[in-house]
């Protein structure tokens, strides 16, 4: 689970990070008490999506009163952020941040996340901070130095004193710098993260460390014993389709194709999504029906899949082991009766029972395709979606 | 012979008596596997299914010398689970359940540091050796008895592999599971196959996420010389986006190594027989083996 900027800084400074001073605005109004609050100089302005590439796009601006500030603020709240994570349509701004901002005299790149390699963790940081840190990687590999904790490891004093001197700060700086350095892998280890990336982790007033940006993500396992990071869940921030998944337990996650799947196992329902597109055609979705498909579950993904609007057709994969492939079959009959089905459907059951189950759809007297193999299906649901 | 599950493996199974551990004890029997009890705490003495109830992995270990375990048990208590079986030094643990906390099993990997226990899972289906027994939840029918080695981190892309090389048959289907931080990983599971007089060729079947299946693809290559086993492999999730999770938690796409592509590559580098589509992996392997 991702969190927005101001999230991830409220839960650091618990830690014991420094991170500048500032508050949340959800509309325009708000922002002049926090602007007399913070009383500074100079406010940055800043939209809360879960996606980098904010400041290209429009969606960071330092000002330097309190007009420009609210005039800012109003500008963001309900724009359309699009930067190259957000995707094409972009995302609605609906949370602005607003902070003190500094003179940047270092800037650093810093984060924590789980070394699968491994088992155990990885810290990785650079001199190169404020900037696209794949491309330094790219085009500077010896900028970026790498820590590995082995696994269920703490991060050591020495650990840190290490990055610190990589970075090369020395003094009063580097001591504030290290306390910092612990306290963010402390955070990552206590409120189960899966990622922590601090850029930049920068030096100002002299010998002073801030954390000016920061981007965090969660274990989903882990949220039952998170609940103050569970909480900080932004469903705006999630495909309507996808929030309505998770209520049924789907793996559901929406895609930009037009063939809408049902698939029974995450590594099926992948390699479903590659035969469609070796085939000349493009998944609307990825949908896991996870745990046992039995007919109920399968009806419940089915009407999910057929709300999407971007659907031109549906291919079902079920692969039924245990399952038998008539109460299935059955299931989608019954579901196809309640959402009036007039899209192509092709399905393909493998299993116990699987004849009984094929003459079923045959019978429905709804557009069904049932073929025998996965090979014939991705044929079959992309040549009828092209005939559309 | 097979890797394993031998017909001398004593197997139990924790979280015996909930509706999972029921349920596929009930298939295990069915297989004739050698399952000789069960643990549920608090329910020790009992029978469950005909067979003994523990309330610890040492009690069962002691009365009935098992030496392997299949874990059922709920995801916040699931790591504790393997870990009991560790301290009763048991020879293999198999762990189902979906939904560990990523730091529980750090925790796991830390504390078996330098144990002659082997983890395979969690969040997997099981092992599976045809004719001989199971442990999870890989249907027994659709195996056949033969000379294949199935390694796969995915459950219903184990049972398609075992469809489609029917004809050969397998020697054993090891499910290592979908989760970032694991016991046993590809280039485990392929020096147990090579080192296998009953296993005469290997499919492996990766995921989008980590760098397992490149891992595995370089020692493959380090085998040139001096072993030949052929290896078939398919990796899904060419057509996933970059960022997001697809099903299990560890099939996400953060850097350029962890694509399918990438993974394909490697794997064609080091003279491995790459199907592009999950359906084409028996006829993959059957050319391997030409």
């Amino acid at each position: 689970m991702d969190i927005h900027e101001y999230q991830a800084k409220q839960l650091l400074s618990k830690f014991g990070v420094d991170i500048p001073p500032g508050e949340v605005v959800y509309q325009t109004h708000e922002a002049e008490n926090i602007v007399s609050w913070l009383n500074e100089e100079k406010i940055v302005v800043k939209a809360q999506v879960h996606a980098g590439g904010r400041g290209k796009a429009g969606g960071i601006k330092v000002c330097k009163n309190q007009d420009d500030v609210i005039k800012q603020v109003d500008q963001m709240i309900g724009m359309k952020l699009k930067t190259p994570q957000t995707g094409e349509n972009g995302k609605i701004v609906k949370r602005v941040y607003l902070e003190k901002a500094y003179e940047i005299e270092k800037e650093f790149y810093l984060c924590i996340s789980i070394d699968r390699e491994t088992g155990g963790n990885t810290i990785i940081t650079s001199k190169k901070g404020g900037v696209d840190i794949e491309e330094v990687a790219a085009k500077n590999p010896e900028e970026i130095h790498k820590i590995n904790i082995g696994p269920g490891g703490d991060l050591l004093t020495h650990h840190a004193r290490t990055i610190v001197y990589s970075l090369g700060l020395n003094g009063q700086t580097a001591k504030k710098a290290q306390k910092n350095i612990l306290n963010i892998y402390k955070a990552f280890q206590n409120l189960d993260a899966s990622m922590i990336e601090v850029n930049p982790f920068a030096v100002v007033n002299g010998d002073e460390i801030r954390v000016l940006d920061c981007k965090a993500s969660f274990d989903d396992n882990a949220l039952y014993r998170q609940r103050q990071v569970a909480e900080m869940k932004d469903e705006n921030e999630y495909d309507p389709l996808e929030l309505e998944a998770a209520r049924h337990d789907l793996n559901y996650v929406k895609l930009n194709g037009n063939i809408g799947l049902m698939v029974n196992g995450a590594g099926l329902s992948m390699a479903t999504m590659d035969i469609i597109k070796h085939y000349g055609g493009n998944a609307a979705n990825f949908m896991d029906v996870a745990g046992a498909a039995t007919p109920e579950r399968v009806a419940a993904a089915f009407k999910l899949i057929y709300k999407d609007p971007d659907v031109e057709g549906i291919l079902i994969n079920i692969f039924g082991g245990m399952m038998r492939c008539n109460d299935i079959a059955q299931g989608l009959v019954d579901a196809s009766k309640e959402v009036g089905l007039n899209k192509p459907l092709v399905v393909r059951l493998e299993g116990t029972n699987v004849d009984i189950g094929i003459k079923i759809l045959k019978n429905s007297g709804f557009p069904i395709t049932p073929v025998d193999t996965m090979e014939q299906a991705a044929k079959d649901v992309v040549s009828l979606v092209k005939e559309k | 012979m097979a890797v394993l599950i031998k017909k001398e493996t004593k197997i139990i199974c924790q979280g015996f008596t909930g509706a999972q551990g029921t349920f596929h004890s009930e298939r295990a029997l069915e297989y004739n596997t050698n399952l000789v009890g069960g643990v549920t705490p608090e329910k020790g003495g009992t029978k469950h299914l005909k067979i003994p109830v523990f309330n610890t992995v040492s009690e069962a270990k002691r009365t009935t010398g098992c030496n392997a375990s299949g874990v059922f048990v709920p995801p916040p208590f699931a790591a504790d689970a393997i870990l009991e079986s560790v301290e009763a030094e048991l020879d293999l643990i198999v762990c189902i359940t979906d939904g560990i906390p990523t730091s529980d099993m750090q925790r796991v990997k830390r504390e078996m540091k330098g144990s002659k226990t082997r983890l395979v899972g969690p969040n997997c289906p099981g092992v599976l050796t045809p004719g001989i027994g199971k442990i999870g939840i890989i249907p027994g029918h659709i195996c056949k008895p033969g000379r294949i080695g199935v390694v796969s981190r995915s459950g219903t892309l184990s049972y398609e592999s075992a469809v489609q090389t029917a004809e050969l048959g397998q020697s054993t289907i090891i499910g290592i599971g979908g989760d970032p931080v694991n016991g046993t990983n590809f280039v485990d599971a392929l020096e147990l196959f090579l080192n296998d007089s009953d296993t005469d060729g290997i499919v492996l079947i990766g995921e989008i996420g980590g760098t397992a299946e490149i891992e595995g693809a370089e020692f493959i290559k380090s085998w040139k010389g001096k072993y030949k086993k052929p290896v078939a492999a398919f990796v899904a999730g060419a057509a996933a986006p970059k960022g997001r999770k697809l099903g299990h938690a560890g099939a996400i796409v953060n850097s350029g190594d962890e694509t399918a592509d990438a993974k394909k590559d490697a794997l064609r580098t080091a003279g491995v027989e790459v199907s592009d589509t999950i359906t084409k992996i028996g006829k993959a392997m059957r050319k391997a083996m030409e």
